[in-house]
């Protein structure tokens, strides 16, 4: 039977949305895992990390606390399971966040009773779609699921930062965490575990107000996997994978460099990994295309 | 400067610590700080801030109000989160960054024209529209966040990023007609105007 749980898929990933090839290429590889994703009806935008201008303290985590209180109406039971990076931390925090304050609490709860909602005294653990993939079906069972191996590509796994911190995958290191090398090395590629700029910083939302520091870090994490000898690049957050794969050119303008390095999820390595074709693995999502991938899904 | 402001000048005089802690996110850390440095060294905007996290602190214990709220440093805050993994103190230093930030915007004295301060405001102004952020919007708002001319050139000039991003279908024109949505658009918007209320009087409560 497949594993169920209640899933906030968020703003990104919504239909010719920034991360919609995330989406399309993780719903590619639930039948094979036998994962099934229960969407929580009428979700809202966490704020990400930038709302904070506008909204304060209260109103965010109202914000969260309805995606919460609608998953335990429509999906109860059900642990909750986001795949970006920013909607899972918010979500998280702010359910620690009601945990640890009977007042943020009580105020939450006022809140959400002007919207006919409410959450429970135990709300549903928060979790990562990495997570999941790592805790409740394994690297072995990842990897036994693999038809099409991407053997000779060098991937650097860009694990970045709110995938990482302040939360993280239990049992791994803030500073060189392993599971996304594993991921690779499962689909049969080569990793670069000692890659320096695994959990270096992109900019986040500083890539749209202040593009020139952002840009700055991009580069960084862009010469490193370079320098390593990586083919491309895969990370589980929407926001590095925008941020290190739109603006190379502009990048190149700038600083003289000649980058053109694609930049995939992982779920876009499993589902070419596991025979889907190179639409349903959204490698047309590609603004940087990735051709080593597509000759392996073409095969 | 605004009444709130004024009014909280006055409520604690030259208790700027006391004032942080009951009025700012996550604000009765801030006492916590062992000055180590940790923060600094390991922000991704090092090159660009007046004051590291740990000099912010050191400045809210000295009493210097004016030159933290109206700081830009905390607006350069990238929410990477590698100050809390690394402090030692285990001091929550983004929320804290966010909270300082937040709380001078709402008295009316944070620093003008900081770029991340008015996309945030946007981003902000664009999730509660519809309940869902609609990138679209969101992107020619930032564009134009420098008037109209600037807004030209700023479109112009991201045009060749626009179009990658239309051709991978991840940028959807139509979403100029409304876009994604929450269907329970006004339970939504009651929630948060309860929340900001709760939030309001609870500050001026403070008073």
């Amino acid at each position: 039977m497949a594993k169920e749980y209640s899933y906030y898929p968020g703003c990104s990933s919504q239909k010719g949305a920034s991360g919609s090839n995330l989406q399309k290429s993780l719903d590619s590889v639930l039948d094979t895992l036998d994962i099934k994703l229960n969407d929580i009806p009428d979700w809202n935008c966490c704020s990400a990390s930038i709302g904070y201008s506008g909204g304060g303290e209260l109103p965010r985590i109202a914000l969260s606390a309805r995606n919460i209180a609608l998953s335990e109406k429509n999906n109860p039971g059900q642990e909750i399971v986001a795949s970006c990076a920013a909607c899972w931390l918010a979500t998280r925090e702010t359910k620690e966040r009601i945990e640890g304050s009977e007042e943020i609490r009580e105020g939450t709860e006022a809140a959400l009773k002007e919207a006919h909602l409410e959450i429970s005294k135990e709300m549903p653990k928060v979790r990562h779609m990495t997570e999941v993939l790592i805790e409740d079906i394994g690297f072995e069972a990842m990897k036994e699921k693999v038809v099409k191996p991407l053997e000779g590509i060098k991937i650097a796994g860009y694990v970045g930062c709110q995938t990482n911190r302040p939360f993280g995958i239990d049992g791994e290191s803030f500073e060189n965490p392993m599971y996304l090398d594993k991921m690779v090395e499962a689909m049969g590629a080569d990793s670069i575990p000692t890659y320096e700029k695994k959990v270096a910083c992109c900019g986040g939302a500083l890539a749209f107000s202040e593009p020139q520091k952002s840009q700055a870090l991009v580069k960084g994490i862009i010469e490193s996997a370079y320098d390593n000898g990586a083919d491309m690049i895969v990370t589980p957050c929407p926001v590095c994978q925008m941020n290190v794969e739109i603006y190379q050119d502009q990048i190149n303008a700038t600083y003289g460099t000649k980058f053109h390095i694609p930049v995939t999820y992982y779920s876009t390595l499993m589902a070419v990994a596991y025979g889907k074709s190179a639409k349903e693995a959204a490698l047309d999502g590609q603004v940087i295309r990735a051709k080593q991938l597509e000759d392996i899904a073409n095969k | 400067m605004s009444n709130l402001n004024n009014q909280m000048v006055n409520k604690y005089r030259n208790d700027f610590l006391k004032e942080v802690e009951a009025n700012v996110e996550e604000g009765d850390w801030v006492k916590m700080c062992m000055q180590c440095g940790v923060c600094a060294g390991s922000c991704p905007m090092g090159p660009y801030w007046d004051h590291p996290p740990q000099e912010i602190f050191m400045m809210i214990r000295a009493g210097k109000r004016e030159e933290v709220l109206s700081s830009t440093s905390m607006w350069m805050c990238t929410s990477c989160y590698n100050c809390i993994a690394r402090c030692p103190r285990e001091l929550p230093i983004t929320h804290i960054m966010h909270g300082l930030a937040h709380y001078g915007k709402r008295l009316g004295i944070a620093p003008k024209n900081q770029p991340t301060l008015k996309f945030s405001q946007k981003f902000w102004d664009n999730l509660m529209t519809n309940g869902r952020v609609n990138e679209l919007k969101l992107g020619i708002a930032l564009y134009f966040i420098d008037g109209f001319v600037q807004g030209i050139k700023n479109a112009l000039a991201a045009s060749g990023i626009g179009l990658g991003m239309f051709k991978a279908k991840r940028l959807d024109p139509m979403e100029i007609l409304g876009g994604h949505s929450v269907k329970d658009k006004s339970g939504l918007k009651a929630m948060i105007k309860k929340a900001q209320e709760i939030e309001e009087a609870r500050i001026s409560g403070n008073q």
